[in-house]
């Protein structure tokens, strides 16, 4: 009975969550266009959410690009048919790992950060400072940061997806020696525009999602340093969560896309 | 012993049978009257947990009374839109218990952004000329205004978010517990402080929020003490001296230990 009880409230809170979040994201969306302009604060975020995290992006995608190969390379090896490597790859880099691996870090860095500057704000009485100097808190923090998230995001994931397939070349063409007419031009065949605005279109979700997740933590926080911490903390897992599980249901929309309006895939 | 409100025509601010509930349940405002005047400074004090930060909240509009009315400055807080109450703000400066500076931002742009927000005719020379005006005026060292929050003191913060406060030129003044946490030689500056602002701004209200009595009566024209979500006591320092009721009697004796 007690187990019931705790299930029902925490259900509860959740709901209660999840509708005062999507009543700050149709906020936030509709103060995007109301005056002040707030278009400094949008490229303020703009470069710490993407100009800062292209290094970290490089890097991971460089190597999931050779990871993935190899691993690809060396299953499609048993079956004689490692010139599909260069296509799975791109496709699998181009409509799911990148926009979701992308998703996951910089969820990590620029979303953890959000939520711990928001925090902070919050109990060090910043927010309530703004409040009172009659300068709508949403629209001057929330806002920005949703909008430069989403603008961001995409850009990183075709970061992401050109390091990984540079990544994707160099282990076969240099390290394994497959032939790299073969590995281009079955890129070439197989992967269509729309499979990499799939996982463009995926990563400015993603955008959004870890932006409003992030602020609303940061943004509602209480209790002190502690209370920092477990939002951050709360911002990062739930964003990256949401970000996995939301992949697989776009994935079916976007598929479901394809199906209605009679397009192969 | 309820004092009820008197209908002055020159209040700053009115709370007429104010309530306030959160939960439905339990009432942290049980029927709050409370009268500010024009151009006095009000202190409102009271144990913890007796209302004082929610009464505040409700002065700047933040919270919504439950039943009751609030005016200030003789207009209806109620019957304002989010957009009006937003704008009408502009006429409250508040300095924060913790100063809330903005801590990406220099002493000098924390004063100028105010003024960025609700003086836009105003250009940035026009605006950094204002806000270096109204540091000198809470007499900051020029040396300090190029510095982020985190390396200057306590003392220089509180000057810096009370030269904040001040930057639109507000008609009320709010001190949230100015002094909680600083020593006696700091807390005894931001008292003066308190009080020279006020004489060189005459017709501003303020009001300050504390549980130190000890600074209330020595700043203070006008003392409110709140237990329970209700006004006790409204009158000068001697009325508290004299007062009979218990409860009074209590926190004068413990509070003036200074």
């Amino acid at each position: 009975m007690e187990l019931a009880g705790g299930i029902s409230q925490k259900f509860k809170g959740f709901v209660t969550e999840v509708g005062q979040m999507s009543i700050m994201l149709g906020r936030s969306i509709r103060l995007v266009f109301a005056k002040p302009s707030r278009t400094v604060e949008i490229f303020k975020h703009m470069e710490f959410i993407g100009n800062q995290s292209v290094g970290i992006i490089s890097l991971t995608s460089l190597f999931t690009g050779l990871a993935l190969s190899f691993q690809v390379y060396l299953g499609f090896k048993i079956v004689n048919a490692t010139n599909l490597v260069g296509p799975t790859v791109a496709l699998g880099i181009f409509r799911e790992l990148g926009p979701v691996l992308t998703g996951l870090i910089v969820a990590a860095r620029a979303g953890g950060a959000m939520a711990a500057r928001l925090g902070t704000m919050k109990v060090n009485e910043q927010i309530d400072a703004l409040d009172v100097m009659g300068v709508n808190t949403v629209q001057y923090l929330i806002s920005p940061r949703i909008v430069a998230a989403f603008i961001c995001m995409p850009m990183l994931t075709a970061i992401f997806d050109f390091v990984a397939m540079v990544g994707s070349w160099f282990l076969c063409v240099v390290l394994v020696d497959l032939d790299q007419a073969v590995f281009l031009d079955r890129i070439n065949q197989t992967v269509e525009l729309k499979h990499i605005l799939e996982g463009l279109f995926k990563s400015a979700v993603f955008g959004i999602i870890f932006a409003l997740i992030c602020s609303y933590k940061g943004y509602n926080t209480t209790g002190g340093a502690k209370g920092v911490g477990e939002a951050t903390n709360r911002g990062v897992v739930i964003s990256m969560v949401m970000i996995i599980v939301l992949d697989y249901f776009l994935t079916n929309m976007i598929r479901a896309y394809y199906v209605f309006s009679g397009d192969v895939m | 012993m309820e004092v009820q409100a008197s209908t002055t025509i020159e209040s700053a601010v009115k709370m007429i049978d104010v309530k306030k509930t959160f939960d439905g349940k339990e009432y942290v405002l049980k029927g709050l009257n409370l009268d500010i005047k024009k151009g006095s400074i009000t202190a409102i004090i009271g144990f913890s947990g007796t209302g004082k930060s929610v009464c505040l909240k409700h002065i700047l509009g933040l919270y919504k009374p439950t039943s009751g009315k609030i005016e200030v400055l003789g207009r209806d807080l109620e019957s304002m839109s989010k957009d009006e109450l937003t704008k009408f703000r502009q006429e409250f400066g508040v300095l924060f218990q913790s100063a809330a500076l903005f801590d990406d931002m220099t002493v000098l742009e924390n004063v100028c952004f105010p003024l960025f927000e609700h003086r836009r005719d105003l250009n940035f020379e026009e605006v950094e000329k204002i806000a270096k005006e109204k540091l000198h005026n809470v007499d900051l060292d020029p040396k300090h205004f190029g510095k982020l929050p985190s390396q200057i003191s306590g003392g220089m913060q509180k000057r810096t978010g009370l030269a904040r406060a001040l930057a639109l030129d507000p008609e009320i003044l709010i001190y949230d517990e100015p002094t909680t946490g600083l020593d006696p030689i700091l807390t005894e500056m931001v008292d003066d402080l308190i009080v020279s602002t006020h004489k060189r701004r005459p017709g501003t209200t303020s009001i300050m929020v504390s549980h130190d009595l000890y600074a209330a009566f020595r700043i203070a024209d006008t003392v409110a003490m709140l237990d329970a979500g209700k006004v006790l006591l409204v009158g000068t320092p001697e009325d508290f001296y004299k007062s009979e009721i218990e409860l009074v009697k209590r926190f004068v004796s413990k509070g003036i230990k200074h």
